[in-house]
């Protein structure tokens, strides 16, 4: 006796796993679409900008080709321009990290009005940043507070934004005061996760407190050290308002970092292709020092072993 | 017909037509938009009121002013070009002059000026255009001629035992020298002896206002080649750089000063400031003319110009109504804020009637001559490359022991390319 034919078997189209990820890209598409709008299309642009010569008062746009590119090789400045940048990175990651660091120590013990103290040192994170900078200029300036302080202790103080070294010391501390209290807030969480138990085991071992600050507190909030760092280098790089407001990128061009020479560049100057070339410059050495700094976390991160 | 079809016809024709109306009306309504950077109340409503007189001949204009702020005019304007959202018309500083007017930018208005009825260009002197002027064209109308003046406070000289400058006027010794030696001996008192207003050290140009009096330049006049190393230049900037630092007659950099608050012997700046002086508390002020240099007598003026972006969808309505605002009846109005450069309303009875803080001698010696005798601040194409260049130079001068000579050398090597281009 011979078989009914059957029908082939065809499988449904929506299925639960078709379903479930149709959900997944209708609940990444605002963010999808923010980034590309926002982040790549501009990104995308400021590379395409690069390529051209862009008279904004003339209205003229030139395909110029790589001409940006061997301009930036053979600019003058650049070479101060990167010096500046990196010496204002330095100087603020070694000491924002530190202070930071020592602050929230500092402040993550049980003491009465810790809090208190705790919300005075994060109030600066909140202030509005041209508003606290443009303080600091009258504070800094020749006949400021800070020298009038100084003067009432029988100390007379530089001139101290324009005087190149003073001038870049100034801007990196009027920095790290505005920023500490974030990485403080974020050490002070990893701090309190830290097991006190392991604190208890290592002085019954005998270990004193700086041997348990080494042993045990630096390797387990590693992880927040590499992202502070991460993100405070970036941030470092991006620095324009304090150099905008107390500075102008002088004495000389001392304290011209890469973000401000940009902005004179395309804005001031008006040479948008040349602006638009510093600025892959600046994406390409925060994308190095990002990529440098996750690859040693293998080597610097506790749990990355 | 029926008559509910009937109501329903002619309801339905009455809307049709009234939209087609209002799209007619939409299509012709032109709304100018006017960049400026003053948000001064009084100088709105001033530009209002033109903007309304225009209003009657054009019923269907409008025009709204955009202050932006003055530190940052330039760059938001340029932004503003590059975002592809350009005003009508834009206010245009003398140190921005050359770019806006050869790139093409603007749109030129000597022939449509001389098209329209009682508009006399050939009122505004060839000196107040020439910064402006282009191929015979005159590219933005230098609606505000400022000279620059000192304002005196004889309340500060006096106390500190210092002349005041309308005795060495009086005695025929209103030079640098004795000027600079009054306002050391304010600054050995404890006071503030002498303020550059707006230099702060950074706008180096306002400097002009010294060192043209020695006959100095900071390039050649094609612009081609820098002059800060000139005999005139060193000596001017030697004199200034004394003045600060060692006869104290200046305020040293880092020192924020007001002329205007009371305490300082005296002020360079442009005699619009006079606005800014107290009306409580007032002191014994004087606005005078600028001291004699060793090059004798000079007078130096700021300007601002009024131009129309060549790019406009409504470039000829902009230009009819910059025409407007310009013609002699508006330059008039615009003279109490912004000081014409009208040779008819240049008289002490117009600008007496516009400007009642002034006394006639004030309006003689300090208006009219300023304007009719001044050379405008420095400008240059690429101005603001250059006045970085030479500012970032210029640093180095601004410390005690500075070597004016090797400075001033440094600054042409590194702004003389620039310049070259």
């Amino acid at each position: 006796m011979s078989q009914p034919l059957q029908a082939p078997h065809k499988p449904p189209f929506w299925t639960i796993a078709r379903r479930d990820a149709a959900a997944g890209y209708v609940f990444i598409a605002p963010q999808l679409i923010g980034i590309i709008t926002f982040v790549l299309v501009p990104l995308g642009l400021v590379f395409w900008y690069s390529l051209h010569e862009w008279n904004v008062l003339a209205s003229s746009f030139n395909f110029v080709g790589a001409a940006n590119y061997q301009m930036l090789l053979a600019d003058p400045n650049l070479s101060q321009v990167l010096l500046a940048s990196a010496i204002f990175s330095a100087g603020l990651v070694v000491l924002n990290m530190t202070l930071a660091l020592l602050l929230a120590v500092l402040l993550d013990q049980k003491l009465r009005g810790i809090v208190v103290f705790r919300t005075l040192f994060f109030s600066p994170v909140v202030v509005s940043l041209v508003a606290w900078t443009i303080v600091w200029s009258f504070l800094l300036q020749n006949n400021g507070g800070i020298n009038g302080l100084l003067s009432m202790l029988g100390i007379e103080g530089p001139n101290w934004l324009r005087t190149p070294t003073t001038a870049m010391i100034s801007v990196i501390v009027v920095q790290v005061f505005k920023n500490v209290g974030l990485n403080m807030i974020l050490f002070l969480a990893a701090l309190q996760g830290v097991p006190k138990e392991l604190y208890e085991a290592a002085r019954v071992d005998g270990a004193g407190a700086f041997k348990q600050f080494r042993r045990i507190t630096l390797p387990l909030i590693s992880p927040t050290i590499l992202l502070t760092s991460i993100i405070t280098i970036v941030g470092s790089l991006q620095v324009f308002a304090q150099i905008a407001v107390l500075t102008q990128g002088g004495p000389g061009m001392t304290t011209t970092v890469l973000v401000y020479y940009l902005y004179q560049q395309a804005f001031q100057f008006h040479f948008f292709g040349y602006g638009s070339t510093l600025s892959i410059l600046l994406f390409v050495i925060v994308a190095v020092l990002t990529f440098v700094q996750w690859q040693l976390r293998k080597r610097v991160v506790f749990y990355e072993n | 017909m029926n008559k509910h079809l009937l109501k329903a016809t002619v309801a339905s024709a009455g809307i049709i037509l009234g939209l087609g109306a209002s799209t007619a009306w939409a299509q012709d309504a032109v709304n100018l938009r006017m960049t400026i950077w003053s948000a001064n109340e009084a100088h709105l409503a001033m530009f209002n009121e033109i903007a309304e007189g225009f209003k009657a001949t054009h019923p269907n204009v409008s025009v709204s002013f955009e202050p932006l702020p003055f530190d940052s005019y330039t760059t938001t304007l340029t932004t503003q070009i590059a975002g592809g959202n350009p005003p009508d018309l834009a206010w245009i500083l003398e140190t921005t002059a050359a770019d806006f007017v050869n790139s093409g930018a603007l749109a030129p208005l000597t022939d449509a000026f001389n098209g329209m009825d009682g508009y006399d260009l050939a009122d505004v002197s060839e000196q107040a255009t020439a910064l402006w002027t282009k191929d015979g064209q005159l590219y933005a109308y230098p609606f505000s001629t400022s000279p620059f003046a000192i304002f005196a406070n004889n309340d500060v000289l006096k106390a500190a035992g210092a002349k005041t400058p309308a005795e060495l006027i009086a005695a025929g010794e209103w030079t640098w020298d004795n000027a600079f030696a009054a306002a050391a001996t304010v600054g050995q008192s404890g006071k503030t002896g002498l303020v550059v207003r707006d230099f702060k050290y950074q706008v180096w140009q306002n400097l002009a206002s010294i060192w043209n009096g020695w006959g100095a330049t900071p390039w050649s006049e094609d612009g081609k080649t820098c002059t800060f190393t000139e005999p005139a230049m060193v000596d001017a900037l030697t004199a200034i750089h004394t003045a600060i630092f060692t006869d104290k007659a200046m305020p040293g950099p880092g020192e924020d000063i007001d002329f205007f608050a009371g305490e300082t012997g005296m002020t360079i700046t442009q005699i619009s400031r006079a606005s800014l002086l107290p009306k409580e508390n007032p002191f014994d002020w004087d606005l005078v003319p600028l001291p004699a240099g060793p090059a004798g007598e000079y007078a130096v003026v700021g300007q601002a110009g009024v131009g129309v972006f060549a790019k406009s969808a409504n470039k000829d309505v902009a230009v009819e109504f910059l025409g407007y605002m310009t013609n002699a009846e508006n330059s008039k109005k615009l003279a109490q804020f912004f000081p014409p450069a009208r040779a008819s309303l240049l008289n002490a009875e117009t600008l007496a009637s516009t400007n009642p803080l002034l006394s006639a001698e004030q309006i003689e010696n300090v208006v009219i001559a300023g304007i009719s005798n001044g050379t405008v601040l420095p400008g240059h194409t690429n101005f603001a490359q250059i006045q970085q260049t030479i500012r970032a130079g210029l640093d180095a001068l601004w410390v005690p022991d500075a070597d004016v000579a090797s400075v001033l050398e440094n600054v042409c090597s590194s702004v003389n390319p620039l310049l070259a281009r």
